[in-house]
């Protein structure tokens, strides 16, 4: 079966953002970019697939700027066989990315396209469910793990009350939750190797698809700020604090 | 302007999270109506009648709604969707996997965990882990949208007196069938709505320890939240992490368990009324956040704070 793994360039987790002086966005001028972890986990999974022997094919398909193709490298790195790279000058929202997602598998046919459940900078947690309603397919989001037999993926989900397990029929949407795997690291020959797997540019005119939105980013600004309170020496006295100042005991 | 808002339940009873997006509803203005869609949830019709400000409750009482499986309920919210001005729904699990569903299916954007309305078709949404707060506007002509539940105050759950209607609409995909679900049985508070959260970290070392927590927990009638490292290493269950890709808790108290403070589990926790932080370390950021730090082993501060208490 062939696989194609959704995946985006985001600011790198470890980094704290900040909102531009103006406002107007958050400022991600000169900082560190990287694969979005749920992304990671995503190429992770594709990639056991096909070693084990389920998969044939993983096929990684990023959309955006032109520096996108870092990640598409990165993915290709960590194993899979070739790239799509979408070019957009913006950030496409999210249904203009399932859209031209749509487009994609339309061309590429794929048993399973496995997503991250939510990307760490927007955290909109949609394109996964908006490509799966687009394309008429069954959808296993958050998933934590993933057994695919006879034409089958059956999902065990995280959700709010413990886990769920769904049996979806190929072709269908997966999303990645933490729990799925741990994602392993690009080793050098890879990397090196990674250069030299096909990568194919299209333009969003290529799929048929116009990029645009309705949802307008107004402002941007920082969130409420806590300050730090005071230390206590003991527990005596954090109690005495929770009782008699905070009034919450 | 009339909004349309789905309800979370369990075919018994109306969850919490559905009265904090009828209170979202209800700041957008216009008239509320709530639809049930389920198995045997008469009795979820009757709760969401009773709910304060709501006009009509429609109610899909069908096997195909009893799972609340997205490919099912996408299509009836879409179809009964499609005469409302706005569609909301709580940004829990079930309301995450579903509704975008329904945007594309109406091919409209969603506006996911919003925690203010500025205006009927203007929102204020975190991004970055809470790092920063957009303010969005929205020019789609049906507005699909999830709230976070911990930034409204529920509706009242009583004093309205709602018509049920019912839906004969359903929609039943043959790609997808449940197996089964696993779910936490806890006679502890849920951590979403519990007025006290105290979670542990990687520094409670492994889950026979949480038992320091859970009695603690029932003294102050808390609910026991975890870090996602504790999650990860397998002390306790994926359903109680608390933070960015997990649970979002503002509690009146918070109180963190040698935990570091990563700006993913501050992402859960920091709108909460007031944060205790109990770390060895005494540079650990959580304290950057924290109304009242101790720096102390956690293993000899909480027998001691359970005593205090007793
Ligand atoms: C501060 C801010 C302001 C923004 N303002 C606007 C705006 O005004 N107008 C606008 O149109 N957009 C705007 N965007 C961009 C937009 O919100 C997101 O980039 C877009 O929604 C992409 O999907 P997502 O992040 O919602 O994906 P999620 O649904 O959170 O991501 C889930 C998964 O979908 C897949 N995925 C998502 N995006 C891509 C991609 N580009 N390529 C490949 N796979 C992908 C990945 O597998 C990802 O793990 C803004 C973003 C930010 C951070
Ligand atoms: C995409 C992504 C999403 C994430 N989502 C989440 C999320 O939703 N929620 C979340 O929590 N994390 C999340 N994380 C992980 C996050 O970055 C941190 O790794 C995690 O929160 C660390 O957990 P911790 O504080 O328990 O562990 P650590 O950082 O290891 O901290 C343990 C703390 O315990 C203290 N300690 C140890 N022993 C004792 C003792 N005896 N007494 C007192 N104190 C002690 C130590 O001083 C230390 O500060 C996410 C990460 C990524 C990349």
């Amino acid at each position: 079966m062939k696989i194609l793994v959704a995946v985006k360039r985001v600011i790198d987790y470890n980094v704290k953002v900040r909102v531009k002086a103006d406002q107007s966005d958050v400022d991600l001028a000169n900082v560190k970019m990287a694969l979005n972890p749920f992304c990671e986990i995503a190429i992770e999974e594709a990639v056991r697939l096909k070693e084990k022997g389920t998969a044939e094919e993983v096929v990684v398909v990023s959309i955006g700027p032109k520096a996108c193709q870092e990640q598409i490298r990165t993915a290709l790195a960590l194993g899979a066989d070739r790239g799509i790279h979408v070019e957009a000058d913006a950030m496409p929202d999210s249904l203009a990315v399932a859209k031209l997602l749509k487009a994609v598998v339309a061309e590429e046919k794929p048993d399973m396209v496995i997503l991250g459940k939510q990307s760490i900078d927007s955290d909109n947690n949609q394109t996964g469910q908006m490509l799966g309603a687009l394309t008429g397919m069954p959808q296993g989001t958050f998933a934590s793990e993933v057994k695919v037999e006879d034409g089958k993926v059956d999902v065990t989900r995280e959700v709010d009350g413990g886990l769920q397990t769904l049996r979806l029929t190929l072709p269908a949407i997966v999303t990645t939750d933490l729990r799925l795997n741990e994602p392993r690291y690009a080793s050098l020959p890879n990397i090196m190797k990674a250069k030299r797997k096909p990568l194919e540019v299209k333009s969003p005119a290529d799929l048929g698809v116009e990029v645009s939105s309705n949802i307008k980013l107004l402002k941007a600004e920082p969130p409420a700020e806590r300050s730090a309170g005071v230390r206590v020496a003991d527990v005596a006295e954090l109690v005495d604090k929770l009782k008699n100042e905070a009034k919450v005991l | 302007m009339s909004i349309l808002v789905i309800a979370e339940h369990d075919n018994q009873s109306l969850n919490q999270a559905t009265l904090k997006a009828v209170a979202a509803a209800q700041q957008i203005g216009g008239d509320v109506d709530m639809l049930v869609a389920g198995l045997n949830a008469q009795g979820v019709a009757d709760n969401a009648a009773q709910v304060e400000g709501i006009k009509r409750v429609r109610l899909a009482d069908n096997a195909a709604y009893e799972h609340q499986l997205a490919e099912n309920v996408s299509e009836l919210v879409a179809k009964v969707g499609a005469d409302y001005s706005h569609i909301l729904a709580p940004a829990t699990t079930t309301g995450k996997n579903m509704m975008p569903r329904v945007a594309a299916l109406l091919d409209v954007g969603q506006i996911s965990d919003i925690v203010a309305v500025e205006s009927a078709d203007t929102f204020k949404r975190p991004i970055y882990a809470g790092n920063a707060i957009a303010t969005v506007q929205s020019s789609d002509s049906i507005k699909v949208i999830t709230v976070r539940g911990t930034a409204f105050d529920a509706a009242n759950a009583s004093g309205g007196s709602a018509s049920v209607e019912a839906i004969a609409d359903v929609f039943n995909s043959d790609k997808v069938e449940f197996v089964g679900e696993q779910l936490a049985e806890s006679e502890r508070p849920d951590l979403a709505s519990a007025p006290v959260v105290i979670s542990g970290g990687r520094g409670m070392q492994n889950g026979e320890n949480f038992k320091l927590l859970e009695s603690l927990a029932d003294k102050l009638g808390a609910a026991v939240g975890a870090s996602r490292a504790a999650v990860d290493a397998g002390f306790v269950p994926n359903d109680m992490q608390v933070g960015q890709t997990g649970k979002i808790v503002a509690p009146q108290l918070y109180i963190a368990v040698g935990i570091s403070g990563a700006i993913q589990h501050l992402a859960g926790m920091k709108d909460s009324k007031v944060i205790v932080a109990i770390n060895k370390d005494e540079e650990a950021p959580i304290f950057q956040v924290a109304d009242y730090g101790l720096v102390a082993d956690l293993f000899e501060a909480l027998p001691e704070l359970e005593k205090a208490l007793s």
